[in-house]
């Protein structure tokens, strides 16, 4: 026969200068519960006596109350008695009633603002110290390929090729041909002006092959494949994987990281002269409409006039330095990663704020470089 | 195995060789001082309560960290202050077997266990296919050459982890934490199996472990670690390590009971 839970009750009445507490009822955490404030009803008793008359069950709701009597006696220096309580309370409340134990040395407090410069410079030292150790360990691993020593293998590259060449022309695709589209339309509003429409074609062309499409390439890349390769890596870190290679005699380097920046430095070429086309398109697409309705033919013509070889090759040569960047960073970020579940997800984004980074920043110094040599 | 060259102490009877080791976790220095040595072909655990450096002795052994000091030998060819070439010609001469297999996830089981013959042999791919078999069927997972580690449970994954240990046939074989997430008839095969293969190779076995069944069962010596002491506090063969040892730790690790009198009032595991 099951029983109906019965309220927490509390009945306190004030015999001369004891108050006696009777409680009773069904004590859970989960319901509301009443408070020792209540009982005093704004008395201050030289004593008080807490017995149980009628208690089904309790949990650490009751052992609470019982606490802020305790707490209120001791403040007033009043007297408290306990009366009838099953052990297991008596036990929860001297719990409750006990100081913390030894220091954790966890200081709380506000940090000041001179610790946080601090740690981030200590930690961009050791970024740096990790960048240049990878980018050695590389290096010996391309001479070890070289010489015919290393272990890499093929299988993993052309793996790796497919993955991120082969599969990513959907997205690359869509990608390049909306910024030609964007660049020619806002290009258009600025050209009809002087009635140059036709020039359209030299600005988006030379924008595409000399910017936009090897960057939005590397930048598609960069989330796909970089943060792809920090996932892999990573959790082949916590899984002791990299470890089992090592007892092996085997690099990590070699076998993992070189068949993956291997296969960037080849596709992302590639994929920059699609990018190239698909972004000319996108212009061709906008000035063949109404108002501009330039015939793709006479676009191209156009085109051709400004864009010429050597465009096209500083291109690629920006392309295929992004693949390394995009390669050397999600690597570098998988094998850095934490050991834990919410580690390998951070170490995917550190690898495509990395990589987007060097590609910035490497496209700022190819910009001064070629323009010095004249390319 | 290569007889050691002249510049090397002469080849002793043993396996390993530990002298002098101090293990660092991060900046904390977790062992120090700590020396033993390994029979060929015997068993060997190395037990310890948790946080005891028992798993980072085993990194540092195994080469995966570098002690700051101290040397390790296999079969007296000093492996801590060997060049590339020595370290790679010895690290072939042992096989780790992870905690949890740490088979490479994309690869198969039958890839996994390959990768080592496909790298350090000129076998043909023939050849390699039968020696897989082989290995599987001593560990006792034939017909699972084609599975990926996903797919097959934790014990096989340490199977198929032990499969890969063993494909080079090496001298000695290192276990960290075998019995970890296995339920106990699964942990008494798999310490079985360990038998068995030291029986029928003669392989010299380490173990990292704190399972009182296994070391009860197959260990014929152990070392115990202690955390506060940095170090070894007991050594020999856990059946009569007990009565021979007066130290409570020991007696306490051993027996799994809390002596009353005088307990360690240690910061909590």
């Amino acid at each position: 026969m099951s029983q109906t839970a019965s309220q927490a009750r509390v009945e306190a009445t004030l015999e001369g200068d004891l108050l006696q507490v009777r409680v009773g009822g069904d004590w859970q955490i989960m319901e509301d519960r009443p408070l020792w404030s209540e009982a005093l009803g704004g008395g201050q008793p030289v004593r008080a006596r807490i017995v149980a008359d009628g208690l089904g069950a309790w949990d650490s709701s009751l052992a609470m109350y019982i606490q802020e009597a305790r707490v209120w006696a001791s403040a007033h220096g009043s007297e408290l008695a306990i009366d009838g309580m099953p052990d297991g309370v008596l036990k929860l409340v001297d719990l409750l009633a006990q100081k913390p134990g030894r220091p954790t040395g966890r200081a709380a407090g506000l940090p000041d603002p001179f610790t946080p410069v601090g740690l981030a410079t200590v930690t961009l030292w050791r970024e740096i110290k990790d960048i240049a150790q990878l980018v050695g360990e590389s290096a010996y691993s391309m001479g070890r390929f070289f010489r015919g020593q290393a272990q890499f293998r093929w299988r993993d590259c052309l793996s790796e090729m497919q993955q991120c060449g082969a599969m990513g022309l959907p997205i690359v695709g869509l990608i390049s041909f909306l910024v030609g589209v964007t660049m020619a339309y806002t290009g258009s509003l600025v050209v009809r002006q002087y009635g140059g429409d036709i020039w359209l074609a030299d600005m988006v062309g030379l924008a595409v092959v000399r910017e936009m499409g090897p960057m939005m390439a590397a930048v598609v890349l960069a989330g796909r494949t970089g943060a792809a390769f920090a996932a892999t890596l990573g959790n082949m870190k916590a899984n002791e994987e990299i470890d089992a290679l090592q007892t092996l005699g085997v690099s990590p380097v070699d076998f993992l990281v070189m068949p993956r920046m291997t296969a960037l430095f080849f596709m992302m070429p590639l994929l920059a002269l699609y990018s190239d086309c698909m972004g000319m398109l996108g212009g061709m697409a906008i000035a063949a409409a109404p108002p501009m309705n330039i015939p793709p033919s006479l676009y191209w013509a156009e085109t051709k006039t400004i864009v010429d070889l050597s465009d096209i090759n500083t291109g690629l040569l920006k392309a295929a330095t992004f693949g390394l960047l995009i390669g050397l960073a999600g690597c570098l970020r998988g094998l850095q990663a934490d050991r834990s579940a919410a580690g390998v997800g951070e170490a995917a984004t550190r690898a495509v704020v990395t990589s987007i980074l060097l590609i910035v920043i490497t496209d700022a110094v190819y910009a001064v470089i070629f323009n010095v040599l004249g390319w | 195995m290569s007889a050691p060259g002249k510049t090397n102490p002469p080849a002793s009877g043993f396996a390993i060789e530990v002298e002098g080791i101090e293990c660092r976790y991060g900046d904390r220095v977790v062992l120090e001082g700590v020396s033993f040595a390994v029979k060929r072909g015997e068993i060997f655990f190395i037990i310890g309560g948790s946080g005891c450096g028992k798993s980072t002795l085993l990194r540092n052994i195994v080469g995966l960290n570098q002690p700051p000091k101290g040397a390790v030998r296999y079969f007296g060819r000093d492996f801590t202050h060997a060049g590339t070439a020595e370290r790679k010609a010895l690290l072939r001469t042992f096989g780790v077997l992870y905690q949890s297999g740490a088979l490479w996830s994309s690869m198969t089981v039958r890839e996994n266990v390959a990768l080592p013959l496909e790298l350090y042999t000129g076998l043909s791919r023939r050849e390699r296919d039968e020696l897989v078999g082989l290995k599987l069927a001593q560990v006792g997972l034939s017909g699972y050459e084609d599975y990926y580690p996903a797919e097959i449970s934790g014990g096989m994954k340490k199977r198929a982890g032990l499969a890969r240990a063993l494909a080079l046939d090496p001298a000695v074989v290192f276990f960290d934490e075998p019995s970890a997430g296995l339920d106990p008839i699964t942990s008494l095969k798999l310490d079985d199996l360990i038998r068995q293969v030291r029986d029928t190779l003669g392989t010299t076995i380490v173990v990292v472990s704190h399972e009182l069944a296994s070391i009860f069962g197959i260990a014929d010596r152990v070392i115990m670690l202690d955390r506060d002491v940095r170090g070894i506090i007991a050594e020999g063969d856990p059946r009569t390590l007990e009565q021979k040892t007066g130290d409570v730790r020991v007696r306490e690790f051993l027996n799994r009971r809390l002596e009353p009198v005088g307990q360690e009032k240690g910061a909590p595991a």
